[in-house]
């Protein structure tokens, strides 16, 4: 098949790792430190800061679910090196740390006792110097299947299973046998079609894994907290008005993601990186976009794949976003979201193959360093999840 | 295909269809097409169905299961006529 001898033009990290993007990121360990991190961002052209709105106070899985979750955003081979900046020096000594074990630059500063004006400065200086060395860097022939390439989708609504779930699915047949990583999520979202997940996974020992995963969630989440239609959000608003009724029609639509034939090989933690090689993955999300795109860039997927019916806009920081659409009117009304148009499925004027091919084309193109339509745009939506109060 | 279809259907054991056309209005004449096998179906539909909404290809009783993707996808909660538009006012989950 002609994809499996396909190449790229990508940054070959130290680790062996393939990115398609070449940031200088300033990463703040906690939300007070969000205000430095920006300073520097804004200071130092060609960096980019990740504020978010957590990190103090956290304990237990909820903790590690926070340093896995910066560790993994800062070792992600889309970032050449990485600045973290936290209040105390321990928390972000241990992030330092974790990045560093890519090999790529990375540098930590803390606040507590310098104030945040000689930080800045401390900082800058060191981010100048990591603007030096990743613009210096240039792209390489990688294989395309060298990259992973993780999958969820947004604002669904039935075009959602017709048409541009099925094409990523089409586009994982055609890759993970040739040696991607991917990587699907959406725990709550697979509710209805989770017997037909399990059937997915590539041994009773992971399919086990999985329903234990689901369950948990089911258990602890919703049976600890639910409202009648999980209060409008599943399936949502927008879901309703694009005609999906109950969230068994939203889970079998989303489904469609994984293909027909590729089976998953484990079931992966929030944020934890996929260790057993090449293959599909099932990681345990939330179904809303921005945690489970920030979870998965996290994880080290490097570029995504987002199905949308209604036109969800999200996009991430470190990982190009490319928004694929079947839905006629939701390409003619936010043209400017959508980077694959496949409404032809719908009017029988594409086949799903035809479309899989069209998706692996704008991969590639955006692994050579085009910009997404949601990085055109703006959109770097960084979000955090948390598992429980802090204490 | 030589006339776009207004109606896909999944598979051939569903007894809902989605309308993939904008503005299908009440007493159309539906084209559809199961994906599955490329085989054609007819139905006249009773209301105005926006598009992704779905219409019933036959005559559901309350309490039967909705089948899409050849699954369940919920239970009748008001009768349907075949041509109706199915959505939350007659069918609800099973789940919470």
């Amino acid at each position: 098949m002609a994809t499996a001898n396909r190449t790229i033009w990508g940054f070959r990290r130290e680790n062996g790792r393939v990115g398609v993007r070449n940031h200088v990121a300033i990463l703040p360990l906690d939300d007070i430190s969000n205000a430095a991190s920006e300073a520097v961002a804004a200071h130092i052209k060609g960096t980019i800061a990740l504020p978010h709105a957590y990190g103090r106070l956290q304990f237990g899985e909820d903790l590690e679910l926070h340093f896995r979750t910066m560790i993994g955003t800062g070792a992600n081979p889309n970032v050449a090196a990485c600045i973290v900046i936290g209040i105390e020096p321990q928390w972000t000594q241990r992030v330092v740390e974790g990045i560093a074990r890519t090999g790529k630059p990375v540098a930590g500063f803390a606040i507590e006792g310098n104030g945040d004006i000689a930080t800045v400065a401390a900082a800058s200086r060191k981010a100048k110097e990591f603007v030096h060395f990743a613009s210096a860097k240039v792209r390489e022939e990688c294989p395309l299947t060298d990259l992973w390439v993780a999958a969820k989708c947004g604002e669904s609504d039935t075009t959602t299973g017709l048409a541009s779930c099925p094409t990523v699915g089409n586009m994982y047949d055609k890759l993970i046998p040739a040696g991607l990583y991917g990587c699907f999520g959406e725990t709550s979202e697979l509710t209805g079609a989770e017997h037909l997940a399990a059937a997915r996974a590539a041994t009773p020992e992971i399919a086990e894994k999985f329903m234990r995963t689901w369950t948990a969630y089911q258990q602890e989440v919703i049976e600890a907290h639910k409202t009648s239609d999980l209060s409008d959000s599943q399936p949502t608003k927008g879901n309703i008005a694009g005609g999906l009724t109950t969230i068994e029609e939203k889970a079998l639509g989303n489904l469609e993601k994984i293909g027909k034939q590729v089976r998953f090989i484990d079931v992966l933690q929030p944020a934890e990186a996929p260790a057993r090689g090449p293959g599909l993955y099932f990681m345990d999300t939330s179904s809303a976009a921005a945690e489970c795109c920030t979870l998965q860039a996290a994880a080290g997927y490097v570029v995504h794949c987002f199905p949308t019916g209604q036109g969800n806009v999200i996009g991430n920081p470190i990982m190009p976003v490319i928004k694929i659409s079947g839905n006629p009117r939701t390409v003619r009304t936010m043209s400017e979201h959508i980077d694959v148009d496949v409404s032809g499925i719908v009017r029988r004027e594409m086949t799903i193959a035809q479309a899989g091919d069209a998706l692996i084309e704008a991969i590639a193109q955006t692994a050579n360093g085009r910009f997404t339509a949601a990085e055109a745009l703006g959109h770097h939506e960084f979000v955090m999840t948390k598992l429980y109060r802090s204490a | 295909m030589p006339r776009p279809p207004q109606v896909l259907v999944h598979d051939r054991r569903d007894n809902v269809g989605v309308v993939v056309v904008e503005s299908l209005s009440a007493g159309s004449d539906i084209l559809g097409v199961v994906t599955e096998d490329n085989s054609e179906i007819r139905v006249a539909c009773n209301q105005d169905v926006p598009i992704g909404h779905k219409v019933a290809l036959r005559d559901l009783a309350v309490g039967e299961s909705v089948i899409k993707y050849g699954q369940d996808i919920g239970r009748v909660v008001q009768p349907v006529r075949r041509g109706d538009h199915v959505h939350t006012h007659n069918l609800k989950t099973r789940r919470w």
